[in-house]
């Protein structure tokens, strides 16, 4: 394979409307995610993240521009767990083995062994509407990682989760993405958390969405959100993203 | 501790042991305690009990009514006069027929409206030119009558069973279409987002994400389907009553009219309504709840 990277995104264009001719939400956006990597995409409302995690996802089409997931269709994790209501936890797993064409026979054994892995051994049975916001998340994690994909999209997946419940998904994140070769693109307008979890951070410009800059993120996992290098770095991005925000004041 | 675990170079086992405690916490802690279901005794009591009463409260008014002689007897008969008619049909032997002839065409005319009412429904809920040209009639349909197709259906099919079998259809079949499609419409995009990213798309698709999802809407349109389907079929059997087609409740009913029989008339009226609301009960609202408690969407009462 002659690309070596695990998504490469290349100038790619994306505009509302009919024919593609109306307010633009992308523009020229070049990014490569390196087989492994964890990246984390940072941007204010309206940068155009979601839409961009969409193309990437084959959801959608860009504009013009090209992006090449060499390793297959990549999985995508929503702000909501998407889970399935009429299935029960285990068999919404099942559901994407099955999809993916994983024999019958070994769905079950396999369906229990994601379960283990998000730490939800006992929640084979349980329906969606049984479990906790981070449980769903965590279900949710675990029918993405069915998906035996290369590439892990995460659009937002703790925004709707209280603090102490991030935290303990961060660290489950982190050691799951330890565990596995996953590479992961992953969506956040919090800047912390872009930070406790990437080991790239880019910042997105909005209207039109732009990659504005990028930092590497040089430090250990596992790291804390409350540490005082994750903060410092924190402080220094959020300051270039306020700054791109009050650009949008001015104009 | 060491050796307790297999640790990556990247976590410490403290952490591991710890962040697991911490989650079985909160897992714990967020998650409702499962609702014991109500012992029987309670079950009776909330939900058996207050219809009887109020069925008591009925048949005590209208026995008072009778004593206090407000109308004359055969335009308000005694409460036990309709019982004696009950008596009198059983133990002739013709009860049990009356109200089967009338049920296995109701059922039968609903399953026929089923196969006919649920690819429809897919076809003007997928179609956008079929939607565009049948969907807004057929939802209007819903607001006709099924007894204006009677006199209609007599003259295409005349009094025959056909002609029962077509007011059935033409009641059902739009009811059921039109739950499928709402219950496609009201189908969150996020599953079909969802479901496109695991690669359910196509018939795929629609197998493991789409119907199901929309299945509350679609039981919901059966469930209007047979009262559509029960009601028509009253409404043929009272206006096209012939001899050659079997005594059926409706035309029990219209020979009690005939006769002047008012104990007869309230009889088959009350045998109408139960019949209807035990088929409700036994199939439809069970089939209902449990579609609706799977999906955590019933009411908790």
């Amino acid at each position: 394979m002659a690309s070596a990277a695990a998504v490469r995104i290349d100038h790619v264009h994306k505009s509302y409307g009919r024919a593609g001719d109306g307010r633009p939400v992308l523009e020229d956006i070049d990014l490569e995610v390196r087989p492994g990597e964890f990246v984390c995409l940072l941007g204010a409302s309206g940068c155009g993240k979601s839409t961009l995690l969409g193309l990437v996802a084959g959801l959608d089409r860009p504009g013009s521009g090209t992006i090449e997931v060499p390793g297959g269709r990549p999985a995508l994790m929503f702000q909501e767990h998407a889970l399935f209501p009429w299935l029960t936890a285990g068999r919404n797993i099942e559901l994407a083995l099955r999809l993916r064409g994983v024999p019958r026979a070994e769905r079950r054994a396999e369906a229990e062994r994601l379960l283990e892995l998000v730490r939800l051994g006992g929640a084979y049975r349980k329906r969606v509407h049984e479990l906790s916001g981070g449980m769903r998340q965590r279900v949710a994690l675990a029918r993405a990682l069915a998906q035996d994909s290369r590439v892990l999209l995460m659009d937002e997946p703790f925004a709707a989760l209280d603090a102490i419940t991030r935290d303990v998904l961060h660290e489950e994140l982190t050691r799951i993405w330890a565990e596995t070769s996953l590479s992961v693109l992953f969506v956040t307008h919090n800047v912390r958390e872009a930070v406790r979890l990437g080991q790239r951070v880019v910042l997105l410009s909005s209207r039109p969405g732009r990659v504005v800059r990028e930092w590497v993120v040089d430090l250990p996992q596992p790291r804390r959100i409350e540490d005082a290098a994750v903060a410092d770095l924190s402080v220094e991005i959020t300051t270039e993203l306020r700054e791109e925000i009050r650009r949008h004041g001015r104009n | 501790m060491a050796g307790t675990d297999t640790v990556s170079g990247k976590t410490r086992p403290e952490t591991r042991s710890d962040l697991a405690g911490l989650e079985a916490g909160l897992d714990a802690l967020e998650t409702a305690a499962p609702r014991a279901r109500s012992p029987w005794r309670e079950t009776l009591l909330r939900k058996t009990l207050p219809p009887l009463v109020a069925a008591a409260l009925v048949l005590a008014v209208w026995k008072l009514l009778v004593l206090a002689g407000v109308t004359d007897t055969y335009k308000l008969p005694d409460p036990s006069a309709v019982w004696a008619s009950l008596r009198r049909l059983w133990l002739e032997g013709t009860l049990l027929g009356i109200v089967w002839t009338s049920v296995s065409r109701g059922l039968l005319g609903f399953f026929a409206a089923l196969a006919i009412g649920t690819p429809l429904g897919l076809l003007v809920a997928r179609v956008p030119l079929v939607r565009a040209a049948i969907g807004p009639v057929l939802s209007g349909l819903q607001s006709l009558p099924s007894v204006a197709w009677v006199p209609a259906a007599v003259i295409w099919l005349g009094i025959t069973d056909a002609a029962m079998y077509a007011v059935i259809l033409l009641g059902a079949v739009p009811s059921i279409a039109n739950g499928l499609v709402a219950g496609i419409d009201q189908v969150p995009p996020l599953y079909l987002r969802a479901g496109r990213t695991m690669g359910a798309t196509g018939v795929r698709g629609a197998r493991f994400v789409l119907l199901p999802a929309a299945l509350p809407g679609y039981v919901a349109g059966l469930k209007q389907g047979w009262a559509f389907s029960w009601r028509s079929l009253m409404a043929a059997e009272l206006i096209a009553s012939s001899p050659d087609l079997g005594l059926g409740l409706g035309q029990f009913l219209e020979n009690a009219r005939t006769d002047s029989d008012m104990p007869g008339v309230l009889l088959g009226i009350l045998l109408i309504l139960f019949v209807g609301i035990a088929v409700d009960l036994a199939v439809f609202s069970p089939l209902e709840r449990r579609v609706l408690r799977t999906r955590g969407l019933a009411a908790a009462r």
